[in-house]
């Protein structure tokens, strides 16, 4: 078992007790809640007469099922549906003295976004919340994991979960990512190497030159998809990036006690002798970017590679594979490079960060989106949203002709408005490619980097965003 | 409850990877509670392109309780909806080569055992309930071994399940509250947690 790395300090620090099952009850730091998995647990509190013992340690955000118009959040909503969950939300958290940022506070946002810009998530802490994507918040040096339903419940309970310890495998990648090559490709390629299942069992423990050299938002992309690989849970050591990022936050602490705050969150970093469970290196030199061909995370391939052909797979993935071009419609042997995409969408927790949309704006400028594209900009949050329209990023996208949006998991998932339409192609800045997962059991879509994206809107069809003149 | 053994007849559903995204799409997750989720169960892949049921194992093997699944079943999304959608059609339990981790957790929640084994052992049971969809199969929770047509197979399950299911502990609740002193105790000595 892996010993002095930050995943058994920061357990060990959390730990409260053996449960007779075998399992270890582990405190949780932070709780992050919105709409989609919370009402049952809450109507399940109610009924058993719980109170919420640590209301502060819990924080709310409504990002699922928000319509992005600007015209669809006024009160109530539509959807009647959709305007149950987000009165049930209010209800429950004014109940239980939690912070919630609704539809009216300017800093409502998608989980994932939100608490990483409000400085809630801070390193060698436990956060929990029930969305797989939890493992974002990885990036800063937290043990963050996606749980059920009924994890909630126990954590609203008892600010605690039963929690098995994962081995910690460490992916030392080193080199430089190109200009043009972004983290998005560098998680697409790890997962891509060791699979979708291959980190069942691990937590990812991300180092080495090229992820040192990441700035904070290019980490949380990389935390973010951890789980794409089957790893619950990805981390980065955290270090001067990260307190800098940390430093001025609304919730991060301040002077002297932000001094005292750093002993403790640099004594949890791994040890220079840690011991991992497995340890694998990559490359980041001469990485391409990364496209998906396939309907999974895993089936990825540089953008100039040609699409496999499944008999030249391993025999485990071939008809795998078979199933998932006749449903994308690609031929192995070509590039994904020039395949028409119908639709653009830039947003979401992976990558609807203000860097995201300054990377991709860099590519729109003085360009237009293709005439047979629709395009969506989706902030991550009304922060993200309001510092890209304060620097005037907005006018660059609209005048490229793509709908600036409000911010939401938009067709991410498409539990809102926003859907792909029978067949349509999606080049995506958003996380999975799974069937149907846009909305429409025959969308089709393509995993990138959003300048990746953006290249794609302007050319109407996968393009490496290399051979456009950036930022000029 | 305690959960020992389930058994009743199979559901073959073959393919890696299979999604929660699949297994319930998310435009049915806008509920406030768990009621009438069976409905959805594979919403997309039971249907044609007319909207009428196929031949899908969910259409063809009603009754049926333990799901025998292949590889990486229930990876992606989070969502807890998943196994209650597959509990509310009626699986018990399930067997296959292996689970995403979420998803074997919140089987775990619900008292649904999910048991691993080996491809060809899973393949060999998926082709048996093809050929005999109403014989009996059992799994045995305590011993971890699936009987069939007079066969009995290995199969594994993590401790913590196994546990949870045989002492009837997996309603975590009262199990975790019961130590309310010793959480306020670890986190007291965390730096960032304001005492209670």
């Amino acid at each position: 078992m892996s010993e002095g790395t930050l995943y058994d300090k920061v357990w060990d620090r959390h730990k409260v007790a053996d449960l007779p099952n075998g399992q270890d009850q582990l405190f949780i730091g932070l709780h992050l809640i919105h709409e989609v998995t919370s009402p049952q647990p809450f109507s399940e509190l109610r009924e058993r007469g719980i109170e919420v013992p640590y209301p502060e340690r819990n924080v709310a955000t409504v990002d699922h099922i928000v319509p992005t118009r600007p015209e669809g959040r006024e009160r109530p909503l539509a959807d009647e549906s959709a305007e149950g969950m987000l009165t049930a939300l209010e209800r429950n958290t004014s109940e239980t003295g939690i912070q919630f940022y609704g539809l009216d506070s300017e800093k409502q946002g998608i989980t994932h976004v939100v608490a990483p810009e409000l400085g809630l998530t801070q390193p060698g802490m436990t956060v929990v919340c029930g969305d797989s994507h939890t493992a974002t918040h990885g990036a800063f040096g937290a043990i963050a994991f996606g749980i059920g339903t009924s994890q909630v419940r126990d954590v609203l309970a008892s600010q605690c979960i039963a929690a098995d310890k994962a081995e910690v495998r460490r992916i030392e990648v080193d080199g430089t990512l190109g200009p043009g090559v972004h983290s998005k490709d560098l998680i697409l390629k790890i997962i891509a190497e060791l699979g979708v299942d291959g980190g069942v069992g691990y937590v990812y423990e991300y180092g080495g030159e090229a992820v040192r050299d990441l700035s904070m938002e290019e980490r949380l992309a990389v935390c973010n998809m951890s789980i794409e690989g089957g790893a619950r849970a990805g981390y980065i050591n955290p270090d001067e990036t990260t307190y800098e990022f940390l430093r001025g936050r609304e919730f991060a602490p301040e002077g002297g006690a932000f001094e005292e705050r750093k002993a403790y969150w640099e004594s949890v970093a791994s040890d220079a002798d840690a011991e991992y469970d497995d340890v694998v290196h990559l490359d980041a030199d001469g990485l391409e970017p990364m496209v998906t061909w396939g309907t999974n995370p895993g089936q990825a391939v540089g953008v100039s590679d040609p699409v496999p052909a499944p008999a030249d797979l391993p025999e485990g993935e071939r008809e795998a594979a078979r199933t998932a071009q006749d449903h994308t419609g690609v031929t192995p042997g070509e590039p994904m490079a020039g395949y028409d995409i119908d639709v653009a969408f830039l947003g979401t927790c992976t990558n609807g960060r203000a860097s995201d949309f300054r990377e991709a704006a860099a590519v729109l400028e003085g360009r237009e989106v293709h005439d047979e594209v629709r395009a969506l900009a989706v902030p991550g949050s009304q922060t993200v949203k309001s510092t890209l329209e304060a620097e005037g990023v907005d006018d660059v996208f609209r005048a490229a002709g793509f709908d600036w949006r409000e911010a939401g998991c938009s067709m991410c998932l498409a539990m809102n408005d926003d859907s792909l339409e029978g067949d349509e192609r999606c080049a995506s800045s958003s996380n999975r490619n799974y069937v149907g997962r846009q909305g429409s059991k025959d969308g089709r879509t393509v995993l990138m980097s959003p300048a990746m994206v953006a290249a794609a809107a302007v050319k109407g069809e996968v393009t490496d965003v290399r051979d456009m003149e950036v930022g000029a | 409850m305690k959960v020992r053994r389930v058994a009743g007849t199979g559901v073959p559903l073959r393919g890696d990877d299979i999604d929660t995204d699949q297994i319930i799409p998310a435009r049915f997750l806008k509920t406030t509670t768990w009621e009438g989720l069976d409905e959805y169960a594979f919403y997309d892949a039971r249907r044609d392109d007319e909207g009428e049921l196929n031949d899908h194992p969910f259409n063809e093997y009603r009754g049926a309780n333990l799901l025998v699944v292949n590889d990486n079943f229930g990876c992606g999304s989070s969502r807890e909806h998943a196994p209650r959608a597959l509990a509310r059609w009626g699986v018990e339990a399930i067997v296959g080569e292996s689970f995403a981790e979420i998803f074997a957790d919140n089987c775990k929640s619900l008292g649904i055992p999910a048991a691993t084994t080996d491809a060809e052992t899973v393949t060999e049971l998926q082709d048996f309930i093809e050929e005999n969809p109403k014989a009996g199969i059992e799994l045995d929770v305590v011993d971890e071994t699936v009987t069939y047509d007079g066969t009995t197979v290995d199969v594994d399950i993590p401790e913590a399940m196994r546990g949870a299911l045989v002492q009837g502990i997996w309603d975590t609740v009262a199990l975790l509250r019961s130590n309310m002193d010793a959480v306020d105790t670890t986190a007291a000595d965390l730096p960032y947690v304001d005492s209670r």
